[in-house]
């Protein structure tokens, strides 16, 4: 573990599947000891890049490598070091949560103790339930026991707390926060903001397969003057509404359609836009429903950069 | 660092390594072994199936007034020996292939210690777990009705030397068809081809038993498993051309399921 290579250094890697390209010239780098979130919308190419991280796929082009090495022709190497959970199933229908994970165990070196480790997860009660018979969170939490029970130096998560209630999911990120604590570097994928931005040391906004934005959630939200306003109003806004609110405003003050009832002012949100926004509401006669200030999140940095939602 | 929590002193702290190989492949084994015993169907088809059949050859054959050439206990246990082979190394090893892709399972073990050596290992290492357990049982039943097997070199070779060529041939073929297959289809297509065989592969019968069809299933891998494994237990002796007649299928499946199978 004295080599100074970065965890994971993805370096103009190229994915296509037929004529879609899902991985586009995507560079980005992972610290070793850090939560690193990879972000963005279903289908943006997360998947994709941890397959290739996790020898899964062969780069098409560009270079992958985790821990120093090639995810394919050292997979031997790097296979016993990094723990993987993939989204969804990955064991035997008939197969017992305990006696899957007890089985992942032994083929490790130094497991976890596999009784502590399940307690951790909350998977006491269905150790003895077949996997086909367990709920979408008790599969997702055995999923992360499974990528964790080896000792992993890296593991790779994608979309952990999908599917889970609010308290595994609080649970997990607890857990991934001890992880890095204890030195283990954590790779995640999410498409939930407040899962990145509470989470992770640092994030990669991917959008089309492309690194749109790098950063920690502070820097990435970079608070301060810039502040949002969002507008909800009664009946859908006239056609031409946000050119004319981005008139009526001036200066740097961004307008983005949310929906045809919402729209999200970005910008210097004190008491003079403030009172821009309502009298152009007056002016074009439509009834402000709720008009809430808030500071700058990643859901709005994203909104800037892809001029879409992350969340359908 | 975030909690205090009284069980949040679990050491995380990184160790990572594989077991060695053979541990790997003894615990992917005996989980196979386990996962394919515990299956209803898949017990129904590697021991209910061949002890009915047996029990069944030996009574209809003392009616049907079939012409065979010793005592029909001895004449049908090596075949029904065939059949439990050709059940667990063709129809259960497809099937629980079948839907270990489709469950994503070998996409799991991929990045696992476990190297695809291992998990194939393993897979033998099942199959093996299991066809003693099929052996030991029908072995046992036929000898409670008289069977009188043929003893010896030739017999003991004969009967391994089968044993093992056949597993071969008919894992080859079966991965084969869990490879190039959807999970159903595996399922459906597994089954038939088994009722096919048992019924006309000269497995249980011997292919003289088939008329002038007999030459033509000789050369298919059941009644050259069957063929063995009669010269071997009621001759007492190897039966070379049924023997490289496996030997042939084994290779024909192997490079058959080298080139279609997809492990996801």
């Amino acid at each position: 573990m004295s080599d100074a290579a970065p965890a994971v250094a993805v370096d103009g890697l190229v994915m296509r599947y037929g004529d879609k390209v899902a991985v586009d010239e995507l560079s980005l780098t992972v610290d070793r000891g850090s939560i690193t979130a990879v972000l963005g919308p279903n289908g943006a190419g997360k998947t994709t890049t941890l397959e290739t991280c996790e020898g899964y796929r062969r780069p098409q082009r560009g270079t992958v490598r985790v821990l120093g090495l090639d995810p394919v022709a050292q997979r031997k190497d790097l296979l016993p070091r990094i723990g993987v959970m993939l989204q969804g199933s990955g064991a035997w229908s008939g197969v017992r949560a305990m006696e899957m994970l007890r089985h992942v165990a032994r083929l490790h070196a130094h497991p976890m103790d596999v009784d502590l480790l399940a307690e951790r997860l909350g998977l006491g009660e269905c150790g003895r339930t077949p996997y086909r018979r367990l709920s979408g969170g008790q599969q997702q939490r055995l999923g992360l026991a499974m990528a964790l029970v080896g000792r992993p130096e890296i593991v790779f998560v994608d979309e952990p707390t999908a599917g889970m209630d609010p308290q595994s999911r609080r649970t997990t990120w607890e857990l991934l926060g001890e992880l890095r604590d204890a030195g283990v570097t954590v790779v995640l994928t999410t498409h939930y903001m407040d899962e990145a931005e509470r989470l992770a040391d640092r994030i990669h906004i991917i959008d089309h397969g492309r690194l749109i934005a790098s950063g920690s959630p502070v820097q990435l939200t970079r608070g301060g003057t810039v502040a949002t306003i969002r507008l909800v109003v009664s009946r859908p806004f006239p056609p031409g509404a946000p050119d004319s609110l981005r008139a009526a405003l001036g200066g740097a003050i961004e307008v983005t359609l949310l929906d045809e009832v919402s729209l999200l002012v970005t910008g210097p949100a004190d008491a003079t836009t403030l009172a821009k926004v309502s009298g152009w509401c007056e002016a074009q006669g439509v009834l402000p429903e709720s008009l809430t200030l808030g500071q700058r999140n990643l859901e709005d940095v994203f909104l800037e950069l892809t001029g879409r939602e992350l969340q359908p | 660092m975030s909690t205090t929590s009284p069980t949040s002193t679990t050491d995380w702290t990184p160790q990572p390594g594989g077991a060695p190989w053979l541990s790997q492949v003894r615990a992917q084994a005996s989980m196979e072994a386990r996962l394919m015993l515990r299956n209803g169907e898949q017990l129904l088809l590697a021991v209910v199936i061949p002890v009915i059949v047996l029990v069944g050859a030996v009574m209809g054959a003392d009616r049907v007034d079939l012409e065979l050439t010793g005592r029909a206990i001895d004449v049908f246990t090596p075949g029904v020996l065939a059949l439990a082979v050709m059940s667990t190394a063709f129809t259960s090893l497809a099937i629980a292939t079948g839907f270990e892709r489709r469950y994503g399972v070998i996409k799991r073990l991929g990045t696992s210690p476990l190297p695809r050596s291992g998990l194939l290992a393993g897979k033998v290492g099942a199959l093996v777990a299991v066809e003693a357990l099929q052996a030991a049982v029908i072995s046992a039943v036929a000898l409670a009705m008289g069977w009188d097997p043929a003893g010896g070199v030739g017999a003991v070779l004969g009967t391994l030397l089968a044993v093992l060529l056949g597993t071969a041939a008919f894992a080859a073929l079966g991965l084969f068809l869990a490879g190039s297959l959807r999970a159903e289809a595996t399922l459906a297509a597994a089954n038939l081809v088994y009722l096919l065989l048992m019924a006309g592969g000269a497995v249980v019968l011997p292919a003289s038993a088939y008329g002038s069809f007999g030459d033509v299933v000789q050369w298919l891998p059941s009644g050259a498993l069957g063929g063995a494994m009669r010269d071997a237990l009621i001759d007492g002796v190897v039966a070379p051309v049924a023997l490289l007649t496996l030997a042939g299928w084994a290779v024909v499946g192997t490079v058959l399921t080298a080139r279609t199978f997809k492990w996801e």
